[in-house]
């Protein structure tokens, strides 16, 4: 048995608990240990890509035990695309706390963020509901501890609120599970897909609930509207790197929606089809227009970055909110394409934050930067990404949601949304550019100009940018992929063959128990 | 017993999300406790509530518990005591750095 669809939980893991041990290694030690960890995680991940991209959808056992009975590890094409993402956003962030080396000479910060590593990892992997959570849980614990990392005021106070509403999160979560294991007595997300359809109308509302709490937890990870409050501030408190990785958090609470409704409340699942639909379209187009206009309001780029997190979100959850082949083709390329602007983002604000010694990422005006034409081009390129603008990614993506809501009922709505909200951030991100590389005060006398940034500091945004130019260049061959997925997605039978095979219990023997 | 089960939950419940909504850091990590206490029980619950019976299974026994919700209660308590340990130190944080209890800090 191939063993490799467990290596992306295994080594994070074995990383991170050698990296606890590790107080007394040479810094430099600890920065190659961890950076050959996070690189040797991408070369796994990419194999596993290129596994599924032309095999069979990979199903992992643990222990052997035959699904639905035990815990299973999937890889499919959308995990595998988002193992891959999560990794080059790992690496670069990795590479450029270590190259500014504020946040990584903390002894701790290293191992939180393997740990991180394999919390995202795992949730893209897992099989059924409990482990989800479990790992959503290992997830946001390591995310809570590097939000923290170095105890700055603003930054107990927002991780405070983090905290709080997450541990809400996890007992509306188990709530949901609860309740739909209490009437399908299973939590394989295979197995629901069989059970759901045949729930008895007696059956129904209870799963109905449960389904309805689930995606109440997913907003919240994923920041939706009445829920997504608490991530502007968090994320422009945290340090560059970490919020970086954390662009990739509100994404898997968008994977969770896209992996378990088309799955197992899809228009196939009779008294429950389509339950999520009502709720989650107007919440999307609630959460990118309140988005666009936070990006808008920002006093400061690193807040102007968090709400850009949230304006993404929302465009690529209503691309979910289509249940359509077509929108979840494009939620992928989306996705892929956002996570890698939103990550970039952080790291350039961060970089124009330290070329400005007086203003810091405040839009004030400031005295000139002494990197400025440099770090005005990143931030000029970065900018254009998040935007939507031609020529980079997130003009394809946008163009794929737009194309994909041609169809739809309410499509006059999402185009005018999608298209004032792209305008929107286009004029904040004119005016944030201009108001700090170009409006100008002297500088004070005698002040030492800030060092320029490192080759490996600013590596890692270009990286980061350098993908998001592939993810053009080689437009055809994403968008076929993306499309590829998302057939998956909208045909689930090929997962539920996949995992539970031919001969398997049938649910009947499990309600015996009862 | 499943009438008091299920007014111990809500009794558990309603104390919680009163506590929650006095946002003041300690009064919310009670909350966040009896909250976790009552998602315990309601999760526990999901296995249906048999009395008189094997624990797990045995020969010849026709109406038993099912195990599985049990051990899905374990890892969450597990990992309920885990996050409620570090909103502690976090609430304690949060007093030193803002000097005050309530939630968005700064008042006192």
């Amino acid at each position: 048995m191939n063993h490799l669809p467990i290596v992306p939980i295994l080594l994070p893991l074995i990383a991170g608990s050698v990296l606890l041990l590790s107080t007394r290694w040479p810094a430099t030690a600890r920065h190659a240990f961890s950076l050959a960890a996070v690189v040797a995680q991408l070369a796994v991940a990419i194999t596993l890509l290129v596994m599924v991209t032309d095999g069979p959808i990979r199903v992992y056992a643990l222990g052997g035990w035959a699904p639905p009975f035990g815990i299973v590890l999937v890889v499919d094409r959308l995990a595998a695309a988002l193992l891959v993402l999560t990794a080059i956003v790992a690496c670069a962030s990795l590479l450029y706390a270590v190259a500014r080396d504020t946040e990584a000479a903390a002894p701790r910060f290293h191992a939180l963020f393997q740990f991180q590593l394999l919390g995202i990892q795992g949730a893209f992997l897992t099989g059924d509901l409990f482990n989800l959570f479990v790992f959503f849980e290992v997830l946001l614990i390591a995310s809570y501890a590097l939000l923290l990392h170095g105890l700055a005021a603003d930054r107990v106070r927002a991780a405070l609120h983090v905290v709080v509403l997450n541990l809400i999160g996890s007992a509306l979560f188990l709530l949901g599970v609860a309740l739909i294991y209490g009437v399908a007595g299973t939590l394989n997300f295979a197995d629901l897909a069989r059970v759901i359809p045949a729930l008895t109308s007696a059956d129904a509302p209870l799963a109905r609930i449960g389904a309805l709490l689930l995606l109440v937890v997913f907003a919240l990870k994923s920041a939706l509207l009445p829920l997504g409050f608490w991530l502007p501030r968090a994320y422009g408190a945290a340090a560059a790197a970490v919020a970086a990785l954390f662009a990739v958090l509100t994404k898997v609470g968008v994977y969770a929606v896209l992996r378990v409704y088309p799955l197992a409340f899809g228009p196939q699942a009779g008294e429950l089809a389509n339950v999520a639909e009502p709720w989650l379209l107007p919440l999307a187009l609630a959460t990118l227009a309140f988005g666009a206009l936070g990006v808008l309001a920002a006093r400061s780029l690193r807040l102007a970055a968090g709400w850009v997190v949230l304006y993404s979100v929302g465009s690529l959850l209503v691309a979910v909110a289509l249940f359509s082949a077509d929108g979840y083709a494009a939620a992928i390329y989306y996705t892929v394409h956002s996570t890698l602007a939103s990550a970039a983002l952080f790291l350039v604000v961060d970089l124009v934050a330290a070329d400005r010694t007086t203003a810091g990422d405040r839009l004030d005006a400031a005295d000139a930067m002494p990197h400025g034409a440099l770090l005005g081009s990143f931030f000029f390129f970065t900018a254009v990404a998040v935007a939507g603008v031609p020529p980079l990614s997130g003009f394809v993506g946008k163009v794929l949601i737009l194309d994909a809501a041609g169809a739809h009922p309410a499509a006059a709505l999402i185009w005018s949304s999608l298209l004032g909200a792209a305008l929107v951030v286009i004029v904040a991100f004119a005016r944030a550019g201009s108001a700090v590389f170009w409006r100008t005060v002297p500088a004070p006398a005698g002040a030492p100009p800030p060092p320029r940034p490192s080759l490996a500091a600013l590596a890692a945004p270009a990286a980061i940018l350098g993908c998001v130019a592939a993810l053009v260049i080689w437009g055809g061959s994403a968008t076929a992929f993306a499309q590829a997925a998302a057939r998956d997605l909208d045909n689930p039978a090929g997962y539920i063959e996949a995992v539970l095979g031919g001969d398997h219990a049938q649910p009947d023997d499990r309600r015996r128990l009862r | 017993m499943e009438a008091l089960f299920a007014i111990a939950i809500g009794t558990l419940t309603s104390c919680a999300v009163y506590l929650l909504l006095r946002a003041r850091t300690f009064p919310v990590l009670l909350g966040l406790t009896l909250l976790s206490y009552a998602v315990n029980l309601f999760l526990f619950a999901s296995g249906r509530l048999v009395v008189a019976s094997a624990p797990l299974t045995d020969q010849g026994i026709e109406h038993f518990p099912d195990p599985l919700p049990q051990a899905l209660v374990l890892t969450a308590i597990v990992i309920g005591f885990g996050m409620t340990a570090l909103l502690v130190v976090l609430a304690l944080r949060a007093i030193h750095a803002t000097g005050g209890d309530h939630v968005d800090g700064g008042e006192r």
